[in-house]
């Protein structure tokens, strides 16, 4: 990669991006945001909508093979909602590898010290409940972009 | 039977003149249910009842019903299912009645259920609609949707009896709770309530949701008005405004400046009935001595408001929303059916709705006036008559603006008028 190249392609090639809400949160403003950032950071997004049941979330993304997946949950069931979404993503072969990241309002009482790590620990790539989680996530999304850039003349 | 006619006592009070307000409350201990509907029936206010079912019953789940009233854990409504007719009679017995009628609000996509258990304890108005309570808060086909509210309206239309007459109101004039212009929520709405008719309904209500401007709703309920009028002949009808749905003000000040508001959206527009939100709304599901509170001050601001003669502008909304509703008609005799054609060829498409059978090509933004408008309109059959803006994209940060323009203009609006003074 020369100096010469902008911000922007050195960020690598456009994602193909799933978005989703959990099983039993029924929120999706938190949903349509997500896929807004995703889509003016240069991705394509397929948001899979709220209240998605885990056999239904494991059967799209075997469906659309994914370069990032993002949960995104405000109910605050997230965490054990989300246990059993990436226990079931991991499950299935295809998606062994994929980047999977879990965001939002995850718990009742507002930032269980213990979460993050349960979640990474579950299979999760980031955890993103801080203040500055927005800003992390971008980075992580240039990250993962960056990861699967074509080899120079592919 | 204590429901008697919910439709009936709000024409009688609306004929007198004067505005019946209702709440959103509904507990899990019966004990305290029954407490909530008689504070309301007691409150300085001309009021109706509300039982707001919990989440678990909504979505059909009874078995986490049992087990959270089994370890008396709390619930976000009443489970009507759950708790069985004997309890129900007892809660209302001697509450509900002619006079102060109780209405079961939901939010099921298959409120079967909720509606036999409803009959069974008396009560027979509810709410809803085939279209609102499944693409905003489900997965459920909307087509099952559809046949699941066709047998409901069956149900509650059969529980007609002398002197009782059961009544159903449209939740379609709050789709999404914000960012749905006007002249969609007034189709959907009326596109449910002739839903209801088709299926035997012969006393309902027709809701309009107060969104950011209310110069614009005030055009968006009178065209309401005027479409019902035209479509709901031999029907006994009524509008009900829901105050504000969306992001509300995380100030005191500034959710009872929004309270008022919407009371005087209701006079101004003659409108039947209004149901309240409170100063806890932003934080948590409100007490009832927050609900008492928020009725009476809503009654007091629609007593002390004059109705004024309209003189409001057209921009278009009973245009669009007629254009709306004919196109929708226009593809089949049966509006159950109708409405699932216009899904699916985009006709009716509702902003930021993910739900699978939306065709999701429609935005909605807030402009510099404060009003909401068209952004996109995909396929709906109003590119003649809607005016487009030449920035088409809603980005993430328009996004936010627009969900939280009412808070802030509610929070800030003392500010500003502090620092003028």
């Amino acid at each position: 990669m020369n100096s010469g190249q902008s911000l922007y392609t050195r960020r690598g090639n456009p994602l193909t991006v799933v978005v989703s809400g959990l099983s039993s949160d029924a929120h999706t403003w938190n949903l349509v945001y997500m896929q807004l950032v995703l889509e003016e950071l240069g991705h394509q997004v397929t948001n899979l909508g709220a209240c998605l049941p885990e056999e239904e979330l494991t059967a799209r993304c075997q469906a659309i093979e994914p370069d990032l997946i993002v949960l995104s949950s405000v109910n605050g069931h997230g965490c054990q909602d989300g246990m059993r979404a990436i226990g079931a993503l991991r499950g299935c072969p295809g998606l062994i590898t994929t980047p999977v990241v879990i965001g939002g309002k995850l718990d009742t009482v507002g930032g269980d010290p213990t979460m993050t790590g349960q979640l990474l620990d579950a299979g999760f790539d980031a955890v993103f409940i801080e203040a500055d989680a927005l800003s992390a996530f971008g980075s992580f999304v240039a990250f993962v972009a960056d990861a699967t850039v074509d080899p120079v003349g592919a | 039977m204590p429901g008697g006619s919910f439709g009936g006592l709000v024409a009688r009070r609306q004929a007198e003149g004067t505005l019946v307000v209702q709440p959103r409350m509904g507990f899990a201990d019966p004990a305290k249910m029954r407490a909530g509907l008689i504070a309301t029936r007691r409150a300085r206010a001309c009021t109706a009842g509300t039982i707001t079912l919990d989440s678990y019953t909504r979505m059909g789940d009874q078995a986490s019903v049992l087990a959270a009233l089994e370890r008396g854990d709390e619930l976000n409504g009443y489970p009507i299912i759950g708790h069985g007719t004997r309890v129900t009679r007892s809660v209302v017995r001697g509450v509900a009645g002619r006079e102060y009628p109780v209405q079961v609000r939901h939010g099921s996509a298959d409120p079967r259920a909720i509606v036999a258990a409803s009959l069974a304890a008396g009560l027979d108005a509810t709410e809803g609609g085939p279209v609102s309570y499944c693409l905003p808060y489900s997965r459920t086909p909307l087509a099952v949707s559809v046949e699941h509210w066709r047998e409901s309206c069956d149900l509650l239309a059969a529980a007609r009896s002398a002197g009782c007459e059961p009544h159903l109101e449209t939740f379609g004039g709050c789709m999404m709770g914000q960012l749905c212009p006007p002249a969609l929520l007034v189709a959907l709405s009326v596109l449910e309530g002739l839903f209801f008719v088709q299926r035997g309904l012969g006393s309902i209500s027709l809701s309009y949701a107060q969104q950011t401007s209310t110069d614009q709703d005030v055009e968006a309920v009178t065209a309401l008005r005027r479409l019902a009028t035209g479509l709901l002949a031999g029907v006994q009808w009524h509008i009900v405004i829901y105050g504000y749905m969306g992001v509300y003000p995380c100030t005191p000040a500034g959710a009872r400046r929004l309270l008022a508001e919407s009371a005087r959206l209701a006079v101004a527009t003659g409108a039947a009935r209004l149901i309240v939100k409170t100063s806890a709304e932003a934080f948590r599901i409100p007490t009832i001595e927050e609900n008492v509170a928020a009725l009476e001050e809503a009654a007091r601001v629609a007593s002390a408001t004059r109705r004024p003669a309209l003189d409001i502008g057209d921009t278009g909304i009973y245009a669009q929303s007629l254009a709306l509703v004919e196109a929708v008609l226009g593809l089949s005799d049966d509006v159950g059916r109708a409405l699932l054609l216009a899904f699916g060829r985009g006709y009716l498409d509702v902003p930021y709705c993910l739900h699978p059978d939306n065709a999701g090509r429609t935005r909605g933004y807030v402009d510099p006036a404060g009003r909401l408008q068209w952004q996109r309109i995909g396929s709906m059959p109003i590119r003649h008559i809607a005016e487009l803006p030449v920035q088409t994209r809603m980005t993430s940060t328009a996004l936010v603006d627009s969900l939280s323009f009412v808070r802030n203009k509610f929070d800030h609006a003392g500010l500003a008028r502090s620092a003028a003074s």
